[in-house]
């Protein structure tokens, strides 16, 4: 899955994408942990700062030898990893022809769509997100069953990060991943997030 | 020698601790606060580290510091320069002992900025050598070669990183404590000709420092982070050359990467000391080249330096960038950007089409059948948070104030987005602690205005005082709103004189906000609970239509560091979808459902303030700490 470079060197690159909030920093930096403990570099950018108070969100991580920058080129990304379905369309530019979508159907509806901003049409997002991405690199996770079943709001990256491993877009296992989240976490956490992992 | 995945802001921080840092001061600000927040937590114990009340406290504080043979750190984003600036102006004349390194996050975009300033610029300006890093390792390393090299020449030296390297991070080799620089500090010597400026001394330190950076420019053409990458051996274009500076360096390298074998691209130059400009290395640089194309971020920096350069050696060169309308003039460089802007250049946008035109133009991750309709994405502007007590004081206000002739002063921080609809709020926002003495402006104009200035606790500090003194003194009249949530929220939950805790973790006595306004002479100034709706208003009410300087402290904690007890819950038989709780108070944890308001539990504090809007009483269940 991951992209060949014109100097025969291999590299992974992830896009990141959600509400400030839902945790898209902590999943980058739980990639990029299991992507160190296979000693492969990785490069991260995150947004920090205004945007985070309810804002849309995005991280690009990339890894892989001879990586200059985090930024991942439009049109490139072999992972899309989205929390949200419009921020996952809002984002969808920066797939590559043949990257995987993994999104979670959960949406945030933004106040504005309350007092006189764009309505959340979920259908309509969710239709033309099957409509340009095909179903075999396409993965959408009931984020609100997730929620339900897991007993917590909070572990929905750790749900998606687990759904994004067993595609193998993101070139790493879920083993690694679930290494990493005993390195980062604290262990009163561990199983939890392990379940959440596991989920679906 | 360890591995560890860093932030750039944190890799700083490493870096100044791994030079021998004994003191640093500064004031939060997007996208700089990480690198005092990582070094209060990294100190080995022997770093005093403090948040300042302002930049210009910081300066000085570390000025001292370094004149006392301490090497020292402030840290600030690109407008607290602004705030600093009158002491650093004057300290680039004096100099320090130790080396200090003034770190100045920029923020291209801009992404949480009042402006687009470019610290490169204010080098030149202030004549202070300055360091530009492109990535995180970079940055790393540069911070220690500018403690170096302030120690070295007796100036302080900027280091400016951008927003894309405060917050990006890399997984890259840092020294382990031990292997951590020990300079002991050999105190203050008194020496009235060095450290006590007078018009003299500064005359004679001008012309010293001038002959010091003509010497720099030589020099810093040496140095590593200045390079030229030689253009490759069957380069179609050596006449070409691109020059590049920060995190557009790593876009070129990224961009000429995907779209030109190795020995096909052109000649680069990068610059990581933007001030003095390496001169001896770009006219290398520019030898046997028709055109150089300046890839930058913010200011013209390195292309004005070219053509002054050009110019002063007679070389016959293209120089085009901002000046000439081949780049963008505003907001930040992206990858997309960067190659239009070398395709362009390279005169290779014929093969770009050609290329598209094969690949059948499919957009990146699209199926080739036709589109469907792009539906309309909901717009996410940034929102105070649900529960958060600003709502609960701008809407206290705007109750109490309704059908009168008001403005609504705003400031810098969270509640700068008291201005988004529907609570509309937010009238004025210049910069820090400017809204107080803009609503005495307007008063002095319109009499009959009620004039708000709303100020948060830790901007009330920073630079709000000396407002309220001089609006006090010059008899204006104003509502002055403190909204004290007891901490410096936008920034990440600094410490600041009003919580009474320092950055060293000490537990020390706040310095009382309705004191210090008494003091000043106030002596109308109340504190209220703003998510007691009642009482907020009527507080309003009482204290607006009084002459003179009043004060109203709206007192209630962050709610990011409250735990939430239990959320509200809409009874939907008695809801009658009036949408008076959606159309009035916009909280994130409020939508609409199938013709009545709904909660996002997920989202819901139990703040209480719908409860309280809601006409039937159709919301309750809300419990706060």
């Amino acid at each position: 899955m991951t992209q060949q470079r014109d100097d025969g060197r291999r590299t992974t690159s992830v896009v990141l994408c959600g509400v400030g909030g839902q945790g898209t920093i902590l999943a980058s930096k739980l990639i990029a942990t299991a992507a160190m403990d296979r000693h492969i570099p990785v490069k991260t950018a995150e947004t920090i700062g205004m945007a985070q108070r309810g804002g849309s969100v995005f991280s690009h991580l990339r890894m892989g030898v001879g990586v200059a920058t985090p930024q991942v080129a439009r049109g490139t990304a072999d992972l899309l990893l989205a929390f949200e379905p419009a921020e996952a369309l809002r984002q969808l530019g920066y797939l590559a022809p043949d990257g995987v979508l993994v999104v979670s159907s959960r949406p945030v509806v933004p106040v504005s769509a309350s007092t006189g901003g764009p309505a959340y049409d979920l259908d309509a997002i969710m239709g033309a997100l099957r409509a340009r991405v095909e179903p075999l690199r396409l993965h959408v996770v009931d984020g609100t069953l997730a929620m339900e079943q897991l007993g917590s709001t909070k572990v929905l990256n750790v749900v998606l990060l687990g759904v994004a491993a067993r595609t193998g877009a993101l070139g790493l296992t879920p083993d690694d991943m679930a290494q990493a989240l005993r390195q980062r976490l604290p262990q009163r956490l561990w199983d939890l997030n392990l379940r959440a992992l596991a989920w679906g | 020698m360890h591995e560890e995945f860093l932030m750039g802001n944190e890799a700083m921080a490493l870096g100044a601790l791994a030079a021998g840092v004994r003191v640093v001061a500064g004031y939060p600000g997007t996208p700089s606060t990480e690198v005092l927040d990582t070094i209060a937590r990294r100190n080995p114990g022997n770093v005093y580290v403090e948040w300042s009340v302002n930049e210009k406290a910081g300066m000085e504080v570390a000025a001292g510091a370094a004149w006392s043979g301490a090497r020292s750190l402030v840290t600030m984003k690109q407008v607290g320069l602004n705030v600093a600036s009158d002491p650093l102006m004057s300290l680039a004349y004096l100099g320090v002992k130790a080396g200090m390194v003034v770190l100045v996050a920029d923020d291209p975009g801009p992404i949480s900025s009042q402006t687009e300033q470019d610290t490169r610029t204010f080098a030149r300006y202030s004549k202070l050598p300055c360091f530009d890093p492109s990535s995180v390792a970079d940055a790393y390393h540069m911070i220690q070669d500018a403690f170096e090299l302030s120690e070295r020449l007796n100036t302080p030296v900027l280091m400016r990183p951008t927003t894309r390297i405060d917050h990006g991070y890399e997984a890259i080799q840092v020294a382990d404590p031990e292997q951590w620089k020990d300079c002991q500090p050999d105190g203050f010597q008194r020496d009235p000709s060095r450290w006590v400026i007078f018009p003299k001394l500064s005359r004679r330190n001008h012309e010293l420092i001038e002959k010091r950076n003509l010497e720099l420019r030589g020099q810093l053409s040496a140095y590593e982070g200045n390079q030229v990458v030689p253009a490759g051996d069957v380069c179609p274009t050596p006449r070409l050359g691109i020059a590049t500076h920060g995190v557009s360096y790593t876009y070129v390298q990224d961009v000429l990467g995907r779209m030109l074998p190795a020995d096909q691209r052109p000649r680069v130059l990068r610059v990581a000391t933007p001030f003095p400009f390496p001169d001896q290395l770009a006219e290398g640089f520019l030898d046997g080249l028709d055109q150089v194309l300046c890839v930058e971020e913010l200011d013209p920096v390195i292309e004005r330096s070219l053509l002054e350069l050009a110019g002063a050696k007679g070389i016959d060169v293209r120089v085009r960038g901002k000046l000439t309308g081949d780049a963008p003039t505003a907001g930040e460089n992206t990858l997309e950007g960067v190659e239009a802007m070398l395709w362009a250049f390279l005169g290779l946008e014929a093969q770009c089409q050609e290329a598209a035109s094969e690949g059948q133009g499919s957009g990146a991750g699209q199926k080739a059948e036709p589109a469907a309709p792009e539906p309309q994405l909901p717009v996410r502007p940034p929102v105070l948070c649900a529960g958060c007590p600003h709502r609960a004081s701008f809407y206290a206000v705007k109750v109490a104030m309704k059908g009168r002739k008001t403005i609504y002063c705003g400031d810098i921080g969270c509640y700068t987005l008291g201005n988004a609809h529907p609570l509309d709020m937010c009238d004025t926002c210049l910069c820090m602690g400017a809204g107080i003495n803009i609503a005495q402006g307007v008063y002095h104009v319109e009499p009959d205005t009620a004039c708000f200035a709303f100020v948060g606790d830790s901007t009330f500090f920073a630079s709000g005082i000396t407002g309220v003194v001089n609006a006090y003194y010059n008899q204006a009249n104003l509502t002055l709103v403190v909204l004290d949530n007891s901490t410096t929220a936008m920034t990440g939950h600094q410490p600041h004189p009003g919580t009474g805790r320092t950055a060293m973790g000490q537990q020390v006595k706040p310095v009382d906000i309705t004191a210090v306004l008494r003091g000043i002479g106030l002596t109308e100034v109340r504190t209220v609970d703003p998510l007691d709706q009642e009482a907020a208003v009527r507080c309003v009410r009482e204290v607006a239509d009084q002459p003179g300087v009043k004060a109203i402290i709206f007192k209630s904690p962050c709610v990011v560091l409250t735990k939430p007890q239990a959320h509200s819950q809409v009874d939907r038989d008695r809801c009658i979808g009036c949408r008076r709780c959606i159309s009035q108070l916009g909280c994130p944890g409020l939508y609409w459902k199938d013709g009545k308001a709904a909660i996002d539990q997920t989202q819901c504090t139990g703040c209480t303030l719908c409860e309280q809007v809601c006409p039937v009483g159709a919301i309750s269940g809300g419990e706060r700490l």
